[in-house]
């Protein structure tokens, strides 16, 4: 039987069996609602607010300063919008990255065509962002500066805490309608995440990256930063997220929190070897292969590299049809293959960032799933280059050109019969 | 996402290569994504005896090509001049709408190298000049 091999996880993740058993009761027996005063009610009522407790400590921050809602995307829409509106008169400026989730890029869109104004900063090759543009960047019209704790694609970590230390210099310089946001969906359960050592003022995070249920997030804001609602219908989360809570998924969400951080330390030890293991080996075994982004500001879970003369999309087709579940930085949609926004902003053309590849690691990752993917991906690279043109060219110019592109035309297209199904 | 036939001619690929001395090749670039399509093929009494192709771009492109070099396998010139994207299309049904275009720029690369065969000299038939404006 095939191995299947799941190294999509910062897509999303299994959920984890101690999670849905947390969850489970809140389905069916203590289902009242949270804002009901009976005895149905205050059972749920009382969950909710233990899970408050829990995650607010997780992060160092105060069980007032959680606010529940369905995911990082709504998180980073409340975030940014609710900040801008709420200080509408202060300043209609905001800074970000190029290389944001589009969460944050489109919310920022939508508030430009509104008339604000977004600064959108460069992350270099590294993909990293620097503080002498986050400084330069800064007027005194500048509300919000949002930038994410760790990229999604590439995994590069940003200097949030530098940047939370720049922001609180200019607060006491007198702007005090300053903030920051981070999105650390990829981070939190993932490395430390310490709301007071970033010096945030907004937090988003999300349930389904690190083994909890889909459609829960959380975000943290600071005591004293007002938000525009983004939902109205009722008084829920402070005012802050109408809608009636979903009680076994926010229970979820601080049960995978509890576990994540709880196990931190094993947790990015044990992802960190295997991507490590797997990121030299395919370097190593694969000509013409490279990283895409800093590689030591980085979290531990994700390796992104980037397989020259192939196209992403062909090998991430490929390694599925072997049972191996990887992502694309290089996705075809509507007609047009051209490598994703955060490609492109590490500096990437539509020739360069059209091969890589992300794996992403989690907990439930073996030594096994890396030896799978060892097996397979060098044998299906090889066999693409040996029909792409500008491997061949690379090779006619001898441009470094591995070695394993001299073939015999002849022998492969008589090949399709020596080809392992 | 895509057919069991796309998948097949991905994972194995019919007649990858460029023949040394063929008898006609043709290139084609899709301007929109920059897959790239390279046929060569060898005429032998008329008829096409051998056919390679090289590909970089989506898995349709690939599957393209990979039919491309069956389909033509004996045909004529003539029967070359026939063929039109839709003869593509159908080997690797079903093909998401917007990837359609795969065989279109298979059948240019075919028109390619048939515009540089010399046993393929003169204009277009009347028919081929209509079929290329259905596609």
């Amino acid at each position: 039987m095939i191995r299947k091999v799941y190294l999509d996880n910062s897509a999303t993740t299994r959920m984890d069996e101690q999670v849905l058993a947390a969850m489970l009761p809140y389905w069916t027996e203590i289902y009242g609602n949270a804002s009901s005063t009976h005895q149905w009610g205050q059972p749920a009522r009382q969950a909710i607010e233990e899970a408050r407790r829990s995650m607010a400590k997780a992060i160092n921050a105060q069980p007032g300063e959680i606010t529940f809602l369905s995911g990082g995307t709504e998180a980073d829409n409340l975030a940014i919008k609710g900040v801008a509106e709420a200080y509408r008169e202060k300043g209609r400026h905001l800074i970000t990255s190029r290389f944001e989730h589009s969460a944050v890029l489109a919310t920022c869109a939508q508030l430009e065509a509104r008339g604000w104004h977004v600064t959108y900063l460069p992350v270099y090759r590294e993909g990293i962002v620097r503080l002498e543009d986050v400084r330069a960047a800064l007027t005194p019209e500048t509300v919000l500066i949002s930038i994410m704790h760790a990229n999604n694609e590439i995994g590069t970590i940003q200097p949030i805490g530098e940047i939370g230390q720049v922001v609180r210099e200019r607060r006491e310089a007198g702007q005090t309608h300053l903030f920051l946001h981070t999105d650390a969906v990829q981070t939190l359960g993932k490395i430390p995440v310490d709301v007071q050592a970033l010096g945030v003022d907004l937090l988003a995070c999300s349930g389904h990256k690190i083994h909890g249920p889909k459609g829960i997030g959380a975000l943290y804001v600071r005591r004293g930063v007002r938000l525009e609602s983004q939902m109205h219908g009722g008084n829920h989360e402070r005012d802050r997220r109408a809608g009636t809570e979903s009680v076994p998924l926010i229970v979820g969400l601080a049960r995978a929190i509890e576990l994540a951080v709880g196990a931190l330390p094993e947790r990015m030890e044990s992802v960190r070897q295997l991507r490590d293991l797997l990121e030299e080996q395919l370097m190593r075994r694969v000509a013409e292969t490279s990283r895409n982004g800093d590689p030591v500001r980085r979290v531990p879970h994700i390796a992104n590299l980037n397989f020259d003369f192939v196209e992403g999309e062909g090998l991430q087709i490929s390694l599925d049809l072997k049972g191996i579940a990887v992502s694309t930085g290089s996705a075809c949609a509507s007609g047009s293959t051209e490598p994703s926004h955060v490609l492109v902003a590490i500096g990437h053309d539509r020739e360069t960032g059209r091969g890589s590849l992300r794996f992403s690691f989690s907990k439930e990752n073996r030594r096994e799933d890396v030896e799978a993917v060892l097996e397979t991906l060098p044998g299906i690279i090889e066999k693409l280059r040996q029909i792409s043109p500008r491997a061949r060219e690379s090779q006619a110019v001898g441009a470094q050109a591995p070695r394993r592109l001299e073939i015999d035309p002849s022998a492969i297209h008589r090949g399709v019969s020596s080809v392992r199904k | 996402m895509y057919s069991p036939a796309v998948l097949d001619h991905l994972a194995n690929p019919r007649n990858g290569g460029e023949l040394a001395n063929p008898t006609a090749r043709g290139e084609a670039t899709n301007p929109v994504c920059g897959d790239r399509l390279i046929l060569t093929f060898q005429l032998s009494e008329g008829r096409v005896e051998r056919a390679c192709f090289l590909a970089e771009g989506c898995s349709p492109s690939i599957a393209a090509g990979s039919v491309l070099t069956e389909r033509i396998q004996g045909l004529t010139i003539a029967e070359l001049q026939r063929l039109r994207p839709r003869d593509i299309t159908e080997a690797l049904q079903p093909l998401p709408r917007n990837k359609e275009h795969c065989s279109v720029l298979a059948i240019d690369a075919l028109r390619a190298a048939l515009a540089g065969c010399p046993n393929a000299a003169g204009p277009p038939t009347e028919s081929t000049e209509r079929e290329a404006l259905d596609r």
